[in-house]
């Protein structure tokens, strides 16, 4: 039903507008794609189902011109957050918000079907059937959904123009958002230590996390690749790895919005993100903030208190 | 020595073994979920199940390696002299290349007619290549993204390999191809194969009948589209300009060489580059040739099916592998893309970029 809305909404606003960035049917029925729409009979193309896991805001900055885009409630705290940093012109932006019970991870879904060519996918309300050439298996979503939508906060878009359906109230407790994060705290430094070595390891610096990244807005000028200042060698060793990933995540204090891109795109299936959440964690104890969620905030790293409520060191 | 055998696959483990005594072998480890290929040591688990996440390029290609190291050395007595001392090593231990898949196999032969058969060959990549066996496991039927057969290959195919295996009855029937795969075929838990070899051709059929060809049968690729901006700048709209698809490839050779240097000592290595990077062709001037991204996309594609074949007699530098396709952060298809180029039917003008404007 809200697939027939978001198409309504395309049509309408495709007069205003130079492109419509959604999603439509990948190579194959397992993967969807970005569809940058800027002719109305592409509109029968676009496809909304838990699939749609593709954060499309992380396009807005690079676009010169008046543009619309899908989001989910998650993938809003990118433009709230682009807007607090001054990324993107709001104006410039036409929003069509999309209430999401929960998107689907590739990755699991292929794990479960032994990595099968899908043959067809059909969704029903809690589950995800997907047929290969040796049969059929039904899921539960909530078995194959990605983290992030495990402690799901925002399952209504924050900022939109439009909406393609009622707003969505989330049931997942605030405290489960961090769960993971806690689960990691819990262990030794030895125990993290050799966590993180095991699966910065298998990195092949390809940048897929910094370029599906919303905010790393550093992009072709990144530390990683300078060469003067020469910071980090090409070498592929596991410490040239992890100050990569260091890097990426301390650049992304309290500017993270969690939306997973870095995980979800990592071909070595690395659990990038989780380095990002546990600084959030610590941005949130410290400065009681959590980013992508009020336009007229301001991220704590863009401001300077002397008078910190919770850092000790400042009131010497 | 018999050129057929058959494998019991309780018996993998141990011929993995046998094919390390003198070599190191290079065979598709599982960590996690993530299946890449690691030198294999006796705590390290194989898996065959799916093809790797990375293919076996860097077993003889390594995504890092040091051309030579330097040391710049100053004798008291004439201070206003400065020498620098150089060391290269080109002497590589022998190895194997184990469970690789057809496409990862012939990837390699891509690499060849650039770093070995010419006439300034690389002696680190030639070196390598001729210390190592290519053991491939032949693929059961086709993953997602593949393409093999659509550029000349199979899932049975034996281009690059010394030995193929193929899985039938409990265990792989195993067929040497080369010299180097004879020697493969002494090994003592290398059991008679004759009688499986009609079962694992039937599997090969099956398997190559099963692969998708996105390409229509001799057709070229159409330059008028080729050329049109308007067409890449469509299809090219949602990459992400990430190094996934280039770095998972098992035909990307290009590199980039760097000084790793800490004061008087360092080396100059060599690490695989992206043709997707902004800083790829960025030239010391400031200019870059191929400053925006669709430019870039085009010379990958370019380089793969229309550059490289024009120079190495129409041989194409893409294996199928489909890993470009799978992991790519946001499935850009090339299959689609060059499908798009070989149509008969390619009209630029379909692509034109004021299409919104001619439909309202």
């Amino acid at each position: 039903m809200s697939t027939q809305k978001l198409k309504e909404i395309i049509k309408q606003v495709l007069p205003d507008v130079e492109t419509v960035i959604c999603w439509q049917e990948g190579y194959d029925k397992l993967n969807v794609t970005p569809i940058f729409i800027t002719s109305p009979e592409q509109v029968d193309q676009v496809v909304w189902n838990p699939l749609c896991a593709q954060n499309l805001a992380s396009y807005l900055p690079s676009q010169k011109k008046k543009v619309a885009v899908a989001v989910k409630g998650c993938d809003s705290r990118t433009i709230v957050q682009y807007m607090q940093e001054g990324l993107i012109d709001r104006n410039n932006v036409v929003i069509i918000g999309i209430p999401c019970k929960g998107t689907v991870s590739k990755k699991k879904v292929q794990k479960a079907i032994g990595n099968e060519p899908v043959e067809e996918v059909i969704f029903t309300n809690d589950s995800i059937k997907v047929k290969t050439p040796s049969g059929e298996k039904t899921l539960a979503l909530a078995d194959v959904c990605p983290t992030k939508c495990t402690s799901c906060q925002f399952p209504t878009p924050i900022v939109y123009d439009q909406l393609t359906g009622d707003a969505i109230k989330s049931d997942k407790p605030p405290e489960s958002v961090y769960a993971d994060v806690a689960e990691l705290e819990g262990k030794t430094l030895e125990e993290r230590k050799a966590y993180f070595a095991s699966q910065f390891d298998k990195c092949i610096r390809c940048y897929a996390c910094r370029n599906a990244c919303p905010m790393c807005v550093c992009q072709d000028s990144c530390i990683a690749e300078t060469r003067d200042p020469h910071w980090i060698t090409q070498r592929n060793s596991l410490d040239e790895k992890v100050m990569f990933h260091m890097i990426h995540a301390l650049h992304l204090a309290g500017r993270c919005v969690e939306c997973g891109e870095c995980e979800r795109v990592c071909p070595m299936e690395i659990p990038v993100a989780k380095l990002k959440k546990k600084i959030n964690k610590e941005m949130k104890d410290l400065f009681d903030y959590t980013p992508g969620v009020n336009p007229e905030d301001k991220p704590p790293m863009y401001t300077f208190n002397v008078d910190e409520a919770k850092i000790k060191e400042h009131k010497l | 020595m018999a050129d057929k055998g058959y494998l019991p696959k309780e018996k993998i483990k141990e011929f993995v073994e046998a094919l390390g005594k003198d070599a190191a072998v290079y065979a598709p480890c599982l960590e996690g979920d993530t299946i890449i290929f690691r030198q294999y040591t006796p705590d390290k688990e194989i898996s065959l199940d799916r093809p790797a996440n990375t293919p076996p390029k860097g077993a003889i290609y390594p995504q890092c390696e040091t051309l030579l190291s330097f040391e710049f050395k100053k004798d008291a007595a004439t201070p206003q002299k400065m020498d620098v001392e150089l060391k290269a090593n080109t002497d590589f231990p022998k190895a194997v290349v184990f469970g690789g898949r057809p496409c990862d196999a012939k990837g390699f032969t891509v690499i060849d007619r650039v770093f070995v058969n010419t006439d300034t060959a690389d002696p680190y990549y030639k070196k390598r290549r001729e210390n190592t066996t290519i053991v491939t496991k032949c693929c059961n039927a086709p993953y997602a993204g593949c393409f093999c057969v659509g550029v000349g290959g199979g899932p049975a195919s034996r281009e690059g390999s010394d030995v193929v295996m193929t899985e039938v009855d409990g265990g792989y029937y195993l067929e040497a191809v080369t010299e180097k795969g004879k020697a493969v075929m002494s090994l003592s838990m290398i059991q008679d194969g004759s009688s499986y070899e009609a079962k694992a051709k039937q599997a090969n059929e099956k398997a190559t009948g099963a692969v998708r060809n996105p390409f229509p049968a001799d057709a070229r690729v159409s330059p008028e589209l080729f050329d049109s901006g308007d067409f890449w700048g469509r299809v090219v709209d949602k990459c992400v300009s990430c190094g996934a698809c280039t770095f998972l490839c098992p035909t990307c050779y290009c590199f980039n060489i760097t000084d790793e240097q800490a004061i008087t000592t360092g080396e100059r290595i060599r690490s695989w580059d992206s043709c997707m990077f902004q800083h790829f062709t960025l030239e010391t001037s400031g200019h870059n040739p191929r400053p925006a991204k669709y430019k870039r996309f085009r010379n990958r594609v370019g380089h793969k099916f229309s550059y490289y074949p024009e120079k190495y007699d129409g041989a194409i530098a893409c294996t199928g592998c489909g890993r470009c396709i799978r992991y790519c952060p946001v499935s850009v298809d090339i299959s689609e893309i060059v499908g798009y180029l070989k149509d008969p039917k390619a009209d630029p003008k379909q692509w034109a970029a004021d299409k919104k404007d001619a439909k309202n």
